[in-house]
């Protein structure tokens, strides 16, 4: 098992480095009008050229890519272009309310959709068939029209939640609530309909196994037989399932946060790749790897420890 | 045993100390050996029964000998041509001589295609018209005694043992001198078994097809072998006449194997345990 | 023995489920209505610049926001441009979006994912390394970074998601060609000779196929909503007219009037669900397809779930099983027949007034082919049939207690509860399959105990010790501590009878029990079995094909064929004077009692061949 995470750090690693490097050099050939943006239409080619100068711009590829490593192997990830605020503090900045959403969608979406593949797996029934119908509707419709629909009739139309962010530093739990509530529904909604389609097929396909049988034969109560055995047998591909929507969310936030006018990672991202601000861009980028990886370190872990034929392989 | 001096080697295989080893999983662990060096010859028209457990490399070495594993060391001829190492392209030529026959009777024909698509794919490969291939497989399925119409149809619509013998005429589609045949039987129901047996012998009295019979099974191998090799981790502890190895055999292990399978009938069966017990009593230091 | 044709020809499958998968796809109501929204998109965008009003950015600033009606169909936006006309160019960029898409992918991740599948090794390591990269970085993020690298570009946004979604091809495709490269049916093909081209062409891509096509009606769906997502964000190119653009600009006027958000909102989701719908029911006519050519026949049967719902009605009745006076066995079926119901009002019978019983101490083998009703027959006995299983009559007793009652329609799982696992043990046929491979032996052995004797953790380890000891197991302490896959599949069977007796059971119920080891394995295992049953007094239901295993362990023995008790009575008699035909038959094709073909029939001369 040991061998088997450090392994995929390193490869984690390595991922890392390829893409922070691929976007670099991409961004680098994207850059040139960047000064003239910053400075305005009106600026003149001197102004220009000193900001060129000031930011670094004039200098070759790769000694700016270098230099971008240095400063990010000991934790300086530069300043915006644009305003001149600290990468790493834009970032810690707008993260909690970005986390928050993804967490709780994450942490939303295995309840229910444990609760809702445990109902429709095991009573069957016109439970499961609504279960099932419910699910085709929820992947058939696109994340943000959700989102759309939630916002103007919730928000707008009865005014139940605020359409606008009201978070605002030190205004304690009750404007968190508020203002995410309908984001993180929005967020979920997808994740949760295509778990419980999973969930339920392994659940179903786990009932029918053998060792179910004879755990029956041993007069173990089928609760027991549920919970402990069948739900563990099932997890592993869930839960790798739910790593890959824990990626979706937080690519999915970029316009939820957007819809409800919500100041996250999501916003800064769309701001900063619009504008080519280099040093955000990056950061953004470094973050979610780094969150990614996180991720799937976890669902690894976990996975090794519900079922240790994993640990093996 | 025949020979054939006059137009030809004498022996159709001839394997010598074949060693085949699978790469494992992790790139540094060390390969698993499964053969150690076996050897084993067969000639024209003849049956080799070769027997053992699950895990002692009998399967392997008729995939060996079909290219479908690689050998790790050793020889194969088959009529005195080297086919160790065969590309992809002189395989087609040795398949005219070599067939095969599996054990799982569902999953060796494509469930997609038509028995009559199976059958003829190999004989249009080899340049046959499209009108010779659908009536040599006619006369392939009525071979295998099974009706002309089964062209037509998908193998869902048969029975394993109407599968097997599909499978049978594939192999029999180019004349081969030599069919693999890997626990043809063992999937199947114990009368079912005993008529595709039957079938197989058939077929050896009328064509002169040479079979390495392999199997788990004694009995299986004594019914239908001239001569019986016994693989054991590996390596073929015992080899010889098919009476005499399977009915009176020297190895400890083939003892075993053979005190081990139960008689049908509870005296004798009786009798056999007894001295089963007895040979687990005696020393077992030939174990590997 | 000499008889050749197989009588058992299977059916023939009826025609109507040998029906075209297309045409059991235009049967489907989701289906139909799809192809319509699909095939409208497809005319709308062909022929937008016939039929559009208006030119795309032609605006009326006076006529702004202004209601559906007249010349504008369904009104303006807050620029005053037609609505309905933006929708059909729209379309346009929808669809050239969804072909890029979904081509790049296909063109990225088939390829790959068929060499990655059929050669493996190097190349599968490096190309899958590509993919989890691709599959571990968010959509948008990449999307955004891409525009900020080469500026907004509808052509290149969808290129890059192309490949964003390509491992979702390649995963499929590679996994699906592992699968196939390993059927026997590729190793016969290639044993023919057949080159690898032509192996890929005739039998790998034929069974890739269809879970392509579904996979891209799916990303079909995701092309369109990350479009519409990245115009809705204003990152799309702003000299086209999108959808996403149009939802942008209603969402700005949804103050004033919903319906500028409402129509492209409800084009975007007629379309996605459309894809989606599509896929859906494109599955479901390609599995109804597979399931049509049968799975093949498993000789377990399937444990599927004793009928909850039906326990539940049953609740009031009491908990245990309701006496029956008089008990001459410890084991009494008398005229049993079980049926599954195969329609409306249609049933299957695979137990046909079945009548045996077995005795305290007493072996009694169930013999009999794939179908015989065996293995039903004894899982009624467990009470272990799955739900959808119609008692059509007889009963069933245990000792002193009813199990199946005469009347009973359905298996009632309460009358087991006492009995199974507490009196009645079961030992299964795949030692793997059978253990849970999630917990240690131990574990798997004691919480039984703990549960049906009620005995403390302490006292389940300790006898749980004694009995893989009393099984033949070596280091029961070392087995106790492991985990199913790392002892044999003999160590599993010893462990799975060591928990069929481990609460003293009068009785034993064993399912093929050493089909599947090796015959010095079966071997050692028979001993076991036998060790036991003689030193318990244990009352034992065996079931076998093997009239070896019969002769070894059995007293008395019934012999079945297709679902019914042809013969039955003492094990001598039945194995040296069998009265029945088919019992003959059974004992006539064992190859053991025949004489070896060599001396059966003379050597082949040269001439011969």
């Amino acid at each position: 098992m040991f061998a088997f995470i450090t392994r995929r750090l390193v490869s984690s690693l390595v991922t890392l480095v390829v893409v922070c490097c691929l976007t670099y050099i991409l961004l680098f050939f994207s850059g040139g009008t960047v000064a003239q943006n910053i400075l305005g239409a009106d600026a003149t080619p001197e102004q220009i050229h000193a900001k060129e100068a000031q930011l670094g711009l004039d200098r070759p590829l790769l000694i700016r890519l270098g230099l971008w490593w240095t400063g990010a192997l000991t934790g300086n990830f530069g300043k915006s272009w644009y305003n001149g605020e600290p990468v790493f503090e834009a970032i810690l900045n707008r993260l909690p309310i970005t986390l928050t959403m993804v967490i709780a969608a994450t942490v939303l979406t295995v309840f229910v959709s444990v609760v809702l593949a445990v109902a429709s797996s095991v009573r069957r029934g016109w439970i499961d068939r609504a279960i099932q119908v419910l699910g085709v509707i929820g992947t058939a419709l696109p994340n943000f029209l959700i989102g759309l629909f939630l916002v103007t009739f919730f928000a707008i139309q009865l005014g139940w939640f605020p359409a606008i962010s009201t978070i605002y530093p030190g205004g304690g739990l009750s404007p968190w609530i508020a203002s995410l509530t309908l984001p993180v529904i929005a967020l979920t909604i997808g994740s949760v309909t295509a778990m419980t389609q999973q969930l339920r097929s392994a659940i179903i396909q786990q009932l029918e196994l053998d060792y179910v049988r004879t755990l029956r034969s041993r007069g173990m109560r089928e609760n027991v037989i549920l919970y402990r055995h069948v739900l563990r047998n099932a997890a592993p591909p869930s839960l790798t399932l739910l790593g890959l929507h824990f990626v979706g969310m937080l690519g999915g936030v970029v316009i939820i946060e957007q819809m409800f006018a919500l100041p996250g990672m999501g916003t800064l991202a769309v701001s900063a790749t619009s504008t080519g601000d280099t040093p955000l861009v990056m950061g953004v980028v470094v973050y979610t790897i780094l969150l990614v990886i996180i991720v799937n370190l976890i669902v690894d872990l976990v996975n090794g420890w519900l079922n240790p034929k994993v640990r093996v392989s | 045993m025949s020979t054939m001096a006059e137009n030809g080697p004498d022996r159709l295989l001839e394997v010598q100390d074949l060693k085949v080893q699978f790469r494992p999983k992790r790139r540094l662990a060390r390969p698993f050996q499964v053969l150690h060096g076996v050897s084993l010859h067969l000639g024209f028209g003849e049956t080799l029964g070769l027997v053992g457990e699950s895990g002692s490399g009998k399967s392997t070495i008729g995939r060996a000998i079909l290219g479908l594993v690689p050998a790790a060391g050793g020889r194969i001829h088959l009529e005195g041509r080297d086919i160790t190492h065969l590309k992809q392209r002189e395989r087609r030529a040795v398949s005219k001589e070599l067939q095969v026959v599996f054990q799982d009777p569902y999953s060796s024909l494509n469930p997609a295609r038509t028995i009559g698509d199976t059958l003829s794919e190999p004989l249009l490969v080899s340049g046959l018209s499209g009108q010779d291939a659908r009536k040599r497989v006619g006369t392939l399925l009525d071979r295998v005694h099974l009706p002309s119409d089964a062209m037509d149809r998908l193998p869902r619509e048969f029975s394993g043992g109407q599968r097997q013998r599909i499978a049978i005429a594939r192999a029999l589609a180019p004349k081969p001198k030599l069919i693999i045949c890997d626990e043809p039987v063992s999937a199947l129901d114990l009368t079912t078994q005993a008529r595709v047996l039957d079938l197989f012998a058939e077929i050896q009295q009328d064509t002169g097809v040479a079979y390495l019979f392999i199997s788990h099974d004694l009995d299986v191998v004594r019914y239908v072998s001239d001569r019986v090799s016994v693989l054991y981790r590996g390596n073929i502890v015992e080899e010889g006449d098919a009476e005499q190895v399977t009915v009176n055999p020297q190895h400890p292990y083939t003892q075993r194997l053979l005190l081990a399978s139960p008689l049908s009938d509870p005296d004798e069966q009786a009798e056999r345990r007894a001295a089963w017990h007895a040979l687990n009593a005696v020393d077992a230091s030939w174990r590997l | 023995m000499t008889e050749v044709t197989s009588p058992t020809a299977a059916p023939p499958a009826p025609a109507a489920l040998r029906s075209h998968p297309l045409r059991r796809l235009l049967r489907n109501p989701f289906a139909l209505y799809s192809i319509v929204v699909l095939l409208a998109l497809v005319a709308a965008a062909t022929l937008a610049p016939l039929i559009a009003p208006f030119p795309p950015e032609y605006a009326d600033l006076g006529n702004s926001l202004a209601a559906p009606g007249g010349a504008n169909l369904l009104g303006t936006d807050s620029a005053g441009r037609d609505i309905f006309s933006r929708l059909l160019w729209g379309s346009q960029t929808t669809l050239l979006g969804v072909l890029i898409v979904t081509a790049m992918a296909l063109l990225v991740g088939v390829p790959t994912g068929l060499l990655a599948g059929y050669y493996g090794r190097f190349l599968d390591d490096v190309t899958s390394w590509f993919a989890n990269i691709l599959m571990a970085l968010p959509g948008i993020i990449v999307l955004l970074t891409v525009r900020a690298a080469v500026g907004p570009s509808l052509v290149i946004a969808m290129i890059a998601l192309g490949i964003m979604v390509s491992p979702s091809y390649f995963r499929l495709t590679r996994s699906t060609v592992q699968g196939v490269r390993n059927e026997l049916y590729v190793d016969a093909a290639r044993v023919a000779g057949l080159s690898n081209a032509r192996i890929m062409a005739r039998h790998v891509l034929l069974v890739v196929r269809a879970p392509l096509i579904i996979q891209t009606a799916n990303v079909g769906g995701i092309a369109i909503s990350v479009q519409a997502g990245l115009d809705f964000l204003g990152l799309g190119d702003p000299n086209t007219v999108t959808w996403g653009g149009m939802v942008s600009d209603g969402f700005v006027t949804v103050y004033q009037t919903p319906l500028g958000l409402l129509w492209p909102a409800l084009a975007i989701g007629l379309v996605t669900a459309a894809f989606v719908l599509l896929g859906n029911a494109l599955r479901d006519a390609l599995e109804d397809a597979e399931k049509v050519k049968g799975k093949r026949p498993v000789r377990t049967a399937k444990a599927a779930a004793p009928d909850s719902k039906d326990d539940r009605e049953h609740k009031n009745e009491g908990q245990a099983a309701p006496k029956r006076p008089e008990a001459a066995h410890l084991m009494d079926v008398r005229n049993l027949s079980i049926a599954y119901p195969t329609g409306p009002s249609d049933l299957r019978t695979v137990v046909k007034d079945v009548s045996f019983t077995v005795d305290r101490g007493e072996v009694v083998g169930l013999v009999g082919e794939s179908g015989s009703g065996k293995s039903q027959s004894a899982f009624t006995a467990l009470g272990l049939l799955s739900g959808a299983a119609i008692v059509t009559g007889g009963s069933v007793s245990f000792d002193d207690r009813w199990l199946v009652k005469p009347g009973d329609a359905k298996i009632r799982q309460q009358h087991y509860s006492g009995i199974r696992g507490k009196r009645i043990g079961y030992i299964p046929q795949e030692p793997m399959s059978n253990l849970d491979s999630a917990f240690t032996i131990g574990f798997q052995l004691t919480s039984p105990m703990r549960e049906v004797l009620g005995i403390s953790k302490d006292e389940a380890t300790k006898r749980a010790k004694d009995l893989l000891a009393s099984v033949g197991i070596p280091d029961p302490d070392r087995t106790m501590r492991a985990y199913p896959h790392e002892i044999s599949g003999g160590m599993a069977q010893r462990v799975l009878i060591a928990g069929a007796i481990s609460c003293e059971p009068d009785l034993l119920v064993a399912d093929e029990p050493t089909t599947a080891l090796d015959v010095t394995v079966q071997a050692e295992v028979l001993d076991v079995l036998r060790d036991l049953q003689q030193r318990l007094g244990l009352g034992v239901l065996l079931i076998t094909h093997n009239f070896g295993v019969v002769a070894d362990l059995c007293d008395r023995v019934v012999v079945m064929q297709s679902g019914a008790v042809v013969e039955q009575g003492p094990v001598r008699d039945i194995i040296r004077q069998p009265t029945h035909e088919y019992t003959q038959k059974l004992l006539g094709s064992m190859v053991k009692n025949a004489e070896s073909r060599k001396t059966a029939r003379p050597a082949l001369t040269t001439e011969e061949r």
